[in-house]
C-alpha cells in the first residue's frame, strides 16, 4: 500500500536520504532500524511530508503524494506519531483526541470508543491534562489522537524512546493491537531494534541514508551482520 | 554663502550624525543580533550629559559646569555606557523579541526622567545656550567645522567598527548572533561579549547624541523622539544593509536624502495639510521599512557581498 | 481605605484594557512566534473607527464596539496578506521589524484622517457614582463600568469560544504546539486567521474602552504597548488565560504604585514587573504545567 522509491532529500541544503527504499504491505508491521544518524526519522518524515524530497516519489495507495503537505497526506489515511512533544499539554486527554479527529465533519464517537477500549486508562483519564499524564500514558494519547482519523497505515517514530522497561512492553503490546484488531498497518523507526524486530512482519537496516538489508524480522535477527553491527552482539 | 552650499553643509552634517547612530546600531543588531529599539534613550543620555558638562553654570537646573566640549563628548560616551551596562546586565540574556520589548522600556523611562527631574534637566523647558564647537570661527566657518567634526567621527568610528568586525573579536560576535556558540562556549562567555558590543554600540550612540546637541544648540526631551531617533536609524541599517559597515553609512546618507527630500515636498502642501506634513512622513518610513524587507531584505549592500570581499582580501595578502 | 479602593477600581479599568490587548498579542506571539509590535496602533485604529461611528454616524457606542471592531479586523487582514503573510518564511525578528514599519503606518494614517490632536468619544463631564466611606469616598464613572463590564463580557466569551468549539479547541492546540497541530491535520492557516482576528478584535475593543477611560490621540496604543507586552510576558507567551491575569495585575500594579512612587513613573512600574517576570520566571507568573 506505501511505495517510497529513491528517496533522496534532507533539511535545508545537505541531503541526509541518498535513495531509500520502503514499502508496505496492507497489514504488516514493519520496523527500521540502524545506527544514529542512519537517517531513520527522516525517512519517516519525508514519507508525511515533513522533509522535502528533491528526487524519489511516495506512493500511497497507487496515487502519488511525495511532497504533499502533512495535512493533506492525512486525509489520505496515514497517520503519524512523532517521538516527543507528541500531546497538546494544557488540552485534556479528550480534547487531543478530539484534535485528532479536527477534519472530520461526521460523527466520530464510536473511534473515540475504540480508542478508549484499546487504551482504558485513557477513559478514566479523559478530562485531564495531557502534559499531567506519565510518558507511557501520553505516547497512548498520541497514538489514540493518530488513530482518531481511522488510519491504514501508522507511522510511528520511536514510540518507546525513554520509557520504563516495563512500560516498553506495553506499548509493544499496542502496537500489536492496533495492528490486529483495527487492522492498521504499522510503519515504525526504533531505537529497540530486537524487540521491534521480533513484533515486526519486516525489517529494513538503514546506515548513512540508504538502505542496507531488507528482510523478514526473524530472518534480520538471525543475520549475523545485522546482529553485530546493530543489535549489540 | 551660497545657500545651496549652505544647505549641503547642513545636510552633510546632520546625515553624518545619522551615521553615527546607524553604525553604532550595526555594532548591536548587524553584528551580534541584539535587538535595541531604544536607541533614544542612549541618545539622549548622551546628549544631556554633554550639555550639562559644558553648559554655562545655571540656577533653575543641575550641571552647568561649563566644561570643554571634549570633556562632553567624553562623557557622553561614558554615561550613555553605564546606562547600556546596568540595562544590558539585567535584559542580555532576553531573546531577541523580549530585549526589544526592554529597550523600549528603557526609551520611556528616560523620556519620563527628563521630562520629570526638573532639578537637573529643566524638564520639558530644555536647556538653551548649548555651547558650539568653533564658535568663533563664525556662522559659516564654524558650519563648515562642524561638518569636518562629524564627519571625522564617522571616519573614526566607522575605521574601529571595521577594524573590530575582522579582528576576531567580531568573529565571535558573528557566532553568537548565528548562535554558533552556545554549544561551544560557555553562557557566561557569550553574554560577557554581548555585554561588550552593546556598551561599545551604546557608547557610540551617545557621542551621537553629544554631537547632535551641539551641533543644534538647544536641548529638550522632545528633541529626542523616537520615531526619528530610533526608527529612522533602523530603517537606514536595514535599508543600507545590516552587519555591513559601508552599507550602515550608505543608508544613513540615502534615507536621510529621502527624508529631507520628503520634508522638501511636504514643504510644498497647502497650510492646512502642512500640519500633517509630520504624520505623512512617519507613514513614509513605516512604508520604506516594509518595502526594504519585502524587496530587498538584506539591504542595499549585504553583509554577503562583505564577506566576500574580506575573503578576496585575504587572499590577495596571502598571496603577497 | 477610600483611597485605596479608589485606586483599585482605577487598576481594575485599566486592567481591562490591557487585557484586552494582551489576549490578542499573547496569542498571536504563541502562534505565529514573532511579536507583533503594532498591536498597540490596532487598538488606536479601532478606537478611531469607533470615534467615527459614535460622533459622526451617531451611533451608541455598544453598536460602535463591534463594527469598529471588525473594520479594524479588515485592516489587519490586508496588512496580513500584503505584509505579514509574504515574510513568514524568514526569521520572526524580519516579521517583528516589518511589524514596528505597519505600526508607523497605522499611527500616520490615523493622523492623517483624524488629525493629531485629542478627541472624545462624548463631550461633558460624567456625573459619577459616589459610595461613601468612613475616611472619604469612591467614585465610579459609568464609563468605568462599561469598561470593566465590556472586559468580562469579551473575555468570557472568549473563554466559551475556547473550551466548547472545535475552533477554539484548535486554537488551543496550536498554541500548545503548533508543529503537531500540523501534522495531526489541523487546518492550520485557517487557525492562523481564527487567532489574528480574535486578537485584533479584543485589540480594537481594548483601544475603543482606553479612549472612553481617557482621550483619543495617536499615540494612545503605542503608550498601551509597554504594559500589555508585560501583561503578555507575565501571564506566559501565547497563554491567554495568562493574558487577563497579567493584565489585571499589571493595570493594579501600575495604579496602585502610586501610593509609593510619583505617577509620572507609572509605565515604569509594568517595565520593571515585566523585567522580572523575564529574569526570574521567563515563561510567565501564570503559565501553569507544560512540557
Amino acid at each position: 500500500m506505501l511505495e517510497a522509491r529513491e528517496m533522496t532529500g534532507g533539511y535545508g541544503g545537505a541531503d541526509i536520504l541518498h535513495g531509500v527504499d520502503l514499502t508496505v504491505a496492507p497489514g504488516e508491521i514493519v520496523a527500521i532500524i540502524g545506527p544514529n544518524g542512519a537517517g531513520k526519522s527522516t525517512a519517516m518524515k519525508a514519507i508525511f511530508g515533513l522533509v522535502h524530497l528533491r528526487e524519489g516519489s511516495v506512493r500511497f495507495d497507487g496515487q502519488e503524494i511525495t511532497n504533499l503537505p502533512p495535512n493533506r497526506i492525512v486525509l489520505r489515511g496515514i497517520g503519524f506519531v512523532p517521538q516527543t512533544e507528541n500531546v497538546f499539554p494544557t488540552l485534556t486527554v479528550a480534547e487531543n483526541l478530539d484534535m485528532g479527529a479536527f477534519v472530520r465533519r461526521d460523527d466520530f464517537e464510536a473511534q473515540r470508543e475504540k480508542v478508549y477500549d484499546l487504551f482504558p486508562i485513557l477513559r478514566d483519564r479523559r478530562r485531564q491534562p495531557a502534559g499531567q499524564l506519565s510518558g507511557g500514558q501520553r505516547q497512548m494519547v498520541a497514538m489514540g489522537r493518530a488513530l482518531m482519523l481511522e488510519p491504514r497505515l501508522l507511522l510511528l517514530d520511536e514510540p518507546t524512546a525513554g520509557l520504563a522497561p516495563a512500560v516498553v512492553q506495553d506499548m509493544f503490546g499496542s502496537i500489536r493491537e492496533v495492528n490486529r484488531e483495527l487492522g492498521v498497518s504499522i510503519l515504525m523507526v526504533e531505537q529497540n531494534a530486537k524487540h521491534a524486530l521480533k513484533m515486526a512482519h519486516r525489517g529494513y537496516v538503514l546506515a548513512a541514508g540508504q538502505n542496507r538489508y531488507e528482510d523478514s524480522g526473524p530472518n534480520l535477527l538471525a543475520n549475523r551482520e545485522v546482529a553485530e553491527m546493530f543489535l549489540g552482539g | 554663502m551660497d545657500p545651496l552650499l549652505n544647505y549641503a553643509i547642513f545636510f552633510v552634517t546632520i546625515a553624518g550624525i545619522y551615521a553615527v547612530w546607524s553604525l553604532a546600531l550595526n555594532v548591536q543588531w548587524g553584528l551580534t543580533g541584539l535587538f535595541n529599539i531604544g536607541i533614544v534613550a542612549f541618545v539622549a543620555v548622551g546628549g544631556y550629559t554633554s550639555v550639562l558638562l559644558t553648559v554655562e553654570p545655571s540656577a533653575t537646573f543641575g550641571g552647568g559646569l561649563g566644561l570643554p566640549l571634549a570633556v562632553g563628548f567624553i562623557g557622553a560616551m561614558v554615561t550613555s555606557a553605564i546606562l547600556a551596562l546596568l540595562v544590558g546586565l539585567i535584559t542580555l540574556n532576553l531573546r531577541a523579541d523580549y530585549l526589544a520589548i526592554a529597550t523600549i522600556g528603557i526609551a520611556e523611562i528616560v523620556r519620563l526622567f527628563l521630562k520629570n527631574e526638573e532639578w537637573l534637566t529643566n524638564g520639558v523647558r530644555g536647556i538653551g545656550g548649548v555651547p558650539r564647537a568653533f564658535a568663533d570661527l563664525g556662522p559659516e566657518g564654524l558650519a563648515l567645522a562642524n561638518m569636518v567634526l562629524v564627519l571625522l567621527c564617522v571616519l573614526i568610528v566607522f575605521l574601529l567598527i571595521e577594524r573590530a568586525r575582522r579582528a576576531p573579536w567580531g568573529r565571535v560576535l558573528r557566532a553568537i548572533r548565528e548562535n554558533e556558540l552556545t554549544v561551544l562556549a560557555s553562557g557566561k562567555t557569550v553574554k560577557y561579549f554581548r555585554l561588550q558590543a552593546f556598551v561599545l554600540g551604546a557608547a557610540i550612540m551617545g557621542l551621537g547624541g553629544a554631537l547632535y546637541a551641539h551641533f543644534v544648540g538647544f536641548i529638550s526631551p522632545e528633541a529626542f523622539e523616537p520615531l526619528q531617533t530610533t526608527f529612522l536609524v533602523w530603517v537606514m541599517l536595514i535599508a543600507g544593509g545590516s552587519g555591513n559597515t559601508k552599507g550602515a553609512v550608505l543608508g544613513a546618507f540615502i534615507i536621510w536624502a529621502i527624508w529631507s527630500g520628503s520634508q522638501i515636498v511636504t514643504g510644498w502642501l497647502p497650510p492646512e495639510l502642512a500640519t500633517q506634513a509630520g504624520a505623512l512622513r512617519m507613514g513614509l518610513i513605516g512604508l520604506l521599512l516594509v518595502l526594504v524587507l519585502l524587496f530587498r531584505n538584506e539591504g542595499l549592500l549585504s553583509e554577503e557581498d562583505q564577506r566576500r570581499a574580506d575573503i578576496a582580501r585575504e587572499a590577495r595578502n596571502d598571496g603577497r | 481605605m477610600a483611597e485605596l479602593l479608589q485606586l483599585v477600581i482605577f487598576g481594575l479599568v485599566l486592567g481591562s484594557i490591557l487585557t484586552l490587548g494582551a489576549i490578542g498579542l499573547s496569542l498571536t506571539y504563541g502562534i505565529l512566534k514573532f511579536a507583533h509590535f503594532a498591536h498597540g496602533d490596532f487598538m488606536t485604529l479601532g478606537a478611531y473607527f469607533a470615534l467615527s461611528l459614535v460622533v459622526t454616524a451617531n451611533l451608541p457606542l455598544l453598536v460602535s464596539i463591534p463594527i469598529a471592531a471588525l473594520a479594524t479586523l479588515i485592516v489587519a487582514l490586508i496588512a496580513d496578506r500584503l505584509i505579514y503573510r509574504r515574510l513568514r518564511r524568514t526569521r520572526p525578528v524580519i516579521l517583528l521589524i516589518a511589524s514596528v514599519g505597519v505600526a508607523l503606518m497605522l499611527r500616520s494614517a490615523v493622523q492623517l484622517i483624524w488629525g493629531p490632536n485629542v478627541q472624545v468619544y462624548a463631550q461633558g463631564i460624567q456625573l459619577p457614582y459616589v459610595i461613601p466611606f468612613a475616611d472619604g469616598a469612591i467614585r465610579i464613572k459609568p464609563d468605568h463600568l462599561i469598561i470593566m463590564g465590556g472586559a468580562l463580557f469579551l473575555v468570557a466569551s472568549l473563554h466559551l469560544f475556547l473550551q466548547r468549539t472545535r475552533v477554539g479547541k484548535a486554537m488551543r492546540a496550536m498554541s500548545d504546539n503548533p508543529d503537531l497541530a500540523q501534522v495531526t491535520g489541523i487546518d492550520t492557516e485557517k487557525i492562523v486567521l481564527w487567532t489574528w482576528g480574535i486578537g485584533i478584535a479584543m485589540a480594537a475593543a481594548g483601544g475603543i474602552f482606553a479612549g472612553l477611560d481617557s482621550q483619543l490621540h495617536p499615540v494612545l496604543g503605542w503608550r498601551l504597548l509597554l504594559p500589555v507586552f508585560a501583561a503578555a510576558i507575565l501571564g506566559g507567551i501565547g497563554k491567554p488565560y495568562g493574558a487577563i491575569a497579567g493584565g489585571m495585575t499589571i493595570g493594579l500594579a501600575q495604579e496602585l504604585s502610586t501610593l509609593v512612587i510619583s505617577p509620572d513613573y507609572k509605565p515604569a512600574v509594568s517595565f520593571a514587573i515585566m523585567v522580572l517576570v523575564l529574569i526570574f520566571r521567563p515563561r510567565g507568573i501564570f503559565a501553569g504545567r507544560s512540557t
